[in-house]
Formats: structure tokens, C-alpha cells, sequence
């Protein structure tokens, strides 16, 4: 088609595409247009890169002082200049592990029923509102987690005690504001994230897997769940990941329900604190490097966790599809 | 197979109701999560709608306690930002997604897209902390700048992504021919290309946009909050959804009900665009 014959035939003073010199090019703008573009491109390198040194240098103070008991020591004592990030971790870790255990059946659940049953044009419209929640700021979750689930999560205290009070996780006074309301608050949040993602992998599933297992006779259900779940299974857990990740980095809905008490008390009816949201609510106020530093040094680790999650879920999301593809 | 067959009749039935169960359960599944967004705008629309009232966009806030007054201070304020944001996250975002989509293929553009999702994985508050060591900490005080900075940080991947993805749903055919006229490859990336790709880019940037604008946590220690008029861009300088935050977490009644407008306000905002744009994405991809 473009032959360089025909090339040069119609504009034989420009050289064809291969044979032209760095200088024709630079005159045609193409390298400018290549330079420029490369730099913004590499800008995100940059950025990236600075963002890891700032908060490597920055917290290079109670790093030192320390060292790794920083993650392992549960005391947190600005007055006294002690700082131990347990109680954070602890606090994010619980509440994500709470709001995958609510979110993974549910949403996986309403991914099968919005892939598998759903007409495509009922499928499309849910998920579309689905997808919606995912555009609610979080501020406005935490607005609603305040004056809506904490009242009411505080007035279902008595049915949750006596269905759930034998675990003693469920045990201990209960104010409302509580590790258990910032994870049933992060399962809603992190809903449209594993449902459209799954969908997606499930609806990508080839439809004679599906043929060939109710030919065999199974049902409906045993099909989705003996055929098209274990096909979709990678896909399906990157989405759980990339939610986790997302959990775990969620600051003002968390900051406004935890109640904020750097405790570690074993129980989802206790206030707990969570790494961002400690970031968030001390920081204006942390005074002097000691203080800001151990803060900013919960920030790297936040930073290692949430990198180190995402990483494996874009690892499953697309090895899945790759491994889909026959 | 006649013995056998009354058992498998029993264990037919009860593949039949473990069927049935399941695949309604799949179904309140997908209820509560519908069901869940429904009661927030619900909510949201009824009780922040009815507190809203004229002066919530045309006058400052009232002192401590006293009721009244408004948040317009606030919505210039996150205007501001939001203007700062683009100007850093759109030409980079958007030129960045030029050269992956038109000059990439190599092992660099490969790592340029593992950065951009790592960059778009890290939670909002550390990008806080970013803009606090690289502006505020060196200016030492809070400014509209730092929190602008932040959020534009924030747009920079997906502005990246985005552009990618609908520049590379222009078809190579337009390309050649724009080339085998004799364009150069600039040219016909310029002249072509990106106009093919237009609405989607700018759709792109709609919803990068709304996604920002209702950020909290990277603002709270770049562009602080102020009961005032912002006096400067590198001054602090009020923004809604920090109002918001701190209007909620108050013991006060009547800022309870400025919270609820101001979330109304940011929520009716931010689903507008986001229903808007996907109208016209599905316009534009669905002939395809």
C-alpha cells in the first residue's frame, strides 16, 4: 500500500518513512510532538518517584528513633514522643477484613445475578446505578454513616447481641461509633468496585463452558457455580484485591463512624482508628518533626500496603484474562 | 436404573431448590446494592434538598453558634482548586496519553502505565501529604495552591488512561490516510487523530473532574479551610466537601442542616456529570 516507491513517486523530495533523518523529522514537528509527549509521559515517573522519596525523607526521623518496632509497638503518645503504629494497622485491617466479609458475598452475588440471569438491557441499567455508588464522594458516605448507620446500628444493638453476642468479637460496651459501623460503611463503598469488575469477568466466560454443563444436565446454579465462577475465578479475586486496596486507603467516611481511639480492644463494638484516619485528624496539629514524622511514616506504610495489594490485583485481573482467552 | 430411580428424584428435587435459593439470593444481592444507592439519593435529595436555601450560595459562614448564613466562600474556594487541578493534571494527563497511545509500544511505555496504575492505587490522603512536603512545608503555611497541586496529582493517571483508551479507539485507517496524503505523523496526530478522539478526551476529563471535586482527605492539610474569603492563591482557602466534613463532625444543629446541603449540592453535582458523560460515551461507542 505505501510502498516506498509509491511513496516518493507522489513526493519524491520527502524520504520515505525509514530513511528519514532525525533532522526531516524534526523539521515535520514529529519528534517535537515525540519529545513532548515522552516528557509528559515520564512526568508520572516523577511524580510517582518524588512522592516515595518525600515520604521516605520526611519520615526519616522516627524511622531512626524506631526502626521496625515503629509497626509493632501499640503506644501512641505524641506528649511523651512516643509513637507505635499497632493500633492503626490493627484498626485498618479489621475494618477492611469486615467490609470484604460483607462485600465479597454480596457483591459477587449481585455480579452473578446481573451476568448470569439479568435480561442484558436490566443488566446494563443496575449496573450502571451500581457503578453510581462508586462516584458518591466519600465525604457524603460518612455524612450518612454519622447520622443515619451509627443511630441505627446503635438502636439494632440489642438484636446484634443476642443473634451474635456469643462470638467475642460482638461483646464489650457498644457506642455506636464503632470498628463495626466503619466496615459495614467501607463494604458499601467498595460494592460498585468487585460487582462491575466481576460482571465483566464473568460475562467474559465462553458460553459453551456454560452449553456443555447444562447439556450434562446440571442446573442453572451448578453451572454458574461448579463452571463459571471457577473460570472467572482469577478475575473475580483481583477485583476483591483492587477493592481491598481501596479500603484500606478510604479516610473521611472511616475518620467520621470509628470513633478515633487508638485501642487495641478485640471487639468490633469498640472505637477503633485506622492509619488514614489518623493522618487525617492529627495532622494539622501534630507539632514538632518527631510527631509529623511518625505521621508521615504511617502514610509510607499505607503507601507499601496499598501498592503491595494492587500489584497482586493487577497481576490476577489480567493474568486472568490472559489464561481466559483459549 | 429403576432402583435408582426415586434417589435421584430426591436428589433432583433438592438440586432444584438449591437452584431456585440460590439464584434469588443473587437477586436481593443485586437489590441491596441498587437498593443502597436509591436510599442515598433519596435521602440526600429530600433532606438536603428542603434545608437548602438561597443564602447556603451567596453568603460566608456565621460566626461559631450563631444560625444562618452560607457556603459561598466554599464553592469558590473548591472552583479555585479545581481550576488549579486542571491546569496540572489535564495537559500532563492528556499528553502523557498521546505519547502511550501514539508513540508507545516500547518496554518504556510498559512501565509508564505499571506507574500510572500504582500512582492511581495510592490513597488519597498520602497524595495529601505529597503536596504538604513539597509546597506547604517549604512555604510553611496551608495555601489554595498545595491543595489544588493535590488534586491534580489525583487527575493525573486517569487523565492518562482515559485519553489513552479513546485515542486508541481511533481507527488506524484514519491514520493512513491522513499519512499517505502526506501528512507528517504530528500532523495527522494533531489534525486528525485527537479530533476523532475529542468528545471522548473531554468526557474523560468531565469525569476526572467530579471525581476530584469531592476529594476531602488531601485537602485537609493543603488548603486547610477558611471562614473567609480566600485572600490569595497561595492562602488557604475554604473548599466544600472539607466544609462539609467539618460541618458534620460539629455538635452544632444548624450546621448538621448546612452539611446536608452541601452534600446534596456536591452529590447532585458530581452524579449530574457522571450521567451526563456516560450518555454521551454510550452515544459515541455504541454504532461501533
Amino acid at each position: 500500500m505505501t510502498t516506498p516507491v509509491a511513496h516518493s513517486a507522489t513526493n519524491p523530495r520527502r524520504p520515505s518513512g525509514r530513511a528519514r533523518t532525525f533532522w526531516t523529522r524534526l523539521k515535520t514537528g514529529d519528534e517535537v510532538a515525540f519529545l513532548i509527549t515522552l516528557a509528559c509521559a515520564a512526568s508520572v515517573l516523577l511524580v510517582t518517584g518524588l512522592l516515595v522519596f518525600e515520604l521516605y525523607q520526611n519520615s526519616a526521623l522516627p524511622r531512626h528513633k524506631f526502626g521496625w518496632s515503629f509497626l509493632t509497638t501499640d503506644v501512641w503518645d505524641p506528649v511523651a514522643e512516643e509513637f507505635g503504629a499497632l493500633p492503626f494497622i490493627y484498626g485498618t485491617l479489621v475494618t477492611s477484613a469486615l467490609a470484604l466479609v460483607i462485600g465479597i458475598p454480596l457483591g459477587v452475588g449481585a455480579a452473578i445475578f446481573l451476568a448470569e440471569l439479568a435480561p442484558a438491557r436490566i443488566s446494563a441499567g443496575l449496573t450502571f446505578l451500581i457503578e453510581l455508588l462508586a462516584a458518591v464522594p466519600s465525604v457524603i458516605y460518612g455524612l450518612l454513616g454519622i447520622f443515619i448507620l451509627v443511630p441505627a446500628l446503635r438502636s439494632a444493638e440489642p438484636t446484634l447481641r443476642a443473634v451474635l453476642g456469643w462470638m467475642p468479637i460482638f461483646q464489650g460496651p457498644f457506642y455506636g461509633v464503632s470498628l463495626l459501623s466503619a466496615g459495614v460503611v467501607l463494604s458499601v463503598m467498595i460494592l460498585p468496585f468487585i460487582i462491575s469488575i466481576s460482571r465483566e469477568v464473568i460475562l467474559a466466560v465462553p458460553n459453551d463452558q456454560r452449553e456443555a454443563a447444562l447439556a450434562l444436565g446440571a442446573t442453572r446454579w451448578e453451572t454458574t457455580w461448579d463452571i463459571v465462577l471457577p473460570y472467572a475465578k482469577n478475575g473475580i479475586t483481583g477485583s476483591i484485591f483492587l477493592a481491598l486496596a481501596r479500603a484500606l486507603g478510604e479516610t473521611m467516611a472511616v475518620t467520621m463512624v470509628i470513633g478515633n481511639d487508638p485501642k487495641i480492644v478485640g471487639s468490633l463494638f469498640a472505637p477503633g482508628y485506622t492509619i488514614a484516619a489518623v493522618i487525617a485528624n492529627e495532622f494539622t496539629e501534630a507539632t514538632g518533626d518527631m510527631y509529623s514524622g511518625a505521621l508521615i511514616e504511617l502514610g509510607l506504610v499505607l503507601f507499601g500496603l496499598t501498592i503491595i495489594i494492587n500489584a497482586v490485583a493487577r497481576i490476577l485481573v489480567s493474568g486472568g484474562r490472559l489464561k481466559g482467552a483459549p | 436404573m429403576t432402583a435408582a430411580a426415586p434417589l435421584r428424584s430426591a436428589n433432583t428435587t433438592r438440586r432444584k431448590v438449591v437452584n431456585v435459593v440460590m439464584l434469588t439470593l443473587t437477586g436481593l444481592c443485586t437489590l441491596v446494592a441498587a437498593g443502597t444507592l436509591v436510599f442515598i439519593l433519596g435521602y440526600l435529595f429530600i433532606h438536603g434538598g428542603s434545608s437548602l436555601t438561597l443564602d447556603f450560595f451567596t453568603k460566608l459562614p456565621t460566626p461559631v453558634g450563631e444560625a444562618g448564613g452560607g457556603m459561598a466562600n466554599a464553592i469558590l474556594g473548591s472552583a479555585k482548586l479545581l481550576l488549579i487541578a486542571m491546569l496540572v493534571g489535564v495537559p500532563l494527563g492528556f499528553m502523557g496519553g498521546v505519547y502511550l497511545s501514539e508513540f508507545g509500544g516500547s518496554a518504556f511505555s510498559f512501565f509508564v502505565r505499571y506507574t500510572t496504575d500504582l500512582l492511581n492505587g495510592v490513597p488519597s490522603i498520602v497524595i495529601g501529604i505529597f503536596a504538604y512536603t513539597v509546597i506547604v512545608l517549604p512555604q510553611k503555611h496551608f495555601s489554595t495552591l498545595a491543595g489544588g497541586l493535590a488534586l491534580g496529582v489525583m487527575m493525573i493517571p486517569i487523565a492518562i488512561r482515559s485519553s489513552e483508551e479513546f485515542l486508541r479507539a481511533v481507527p488506524i485507517s484514519l491514520r493512513e490516510g491522513s499519512m499517505a496524503l502526506g501528512a507528517s505523523k504530528a500532523r495527522s496526530i494533531l489534525t486528525v487523530v485527537i479530533p476523532a478522539a475529542k468528545h471522548g478526551i473531554l468526557t474523560g476529563i468531565m469525569l476526572n473532574l467530579a471525581r476530584v471535586a469531592g476529594e476531602t482527605a488531601p485537602l485537609l492539610f493543603t488548603s486547610f479551610g477558611n471562614r473567609y474569603w480566600s485572600p490569595g492563591w497561595d492562602q488557604p482557602t475554604a473548599a466544600l466537601p472539607v466544609m462539609i466534613f467539618n460541618y458534620a463532625i460539629s455538635p452544632y444543629e444548624d450546621w448538621h442542616r448546612q452539611a446536608w446541603s452541601a452534600g446534596f449540592v456536591l452529590l447532585a453535582l458530581v452524579l449530574t456529570v457522571n450521567i451526563v458523560a456516560r450518555i454521551i460515551i454510550s452515544k459515541r461507542t455504541s454504532p461501533r
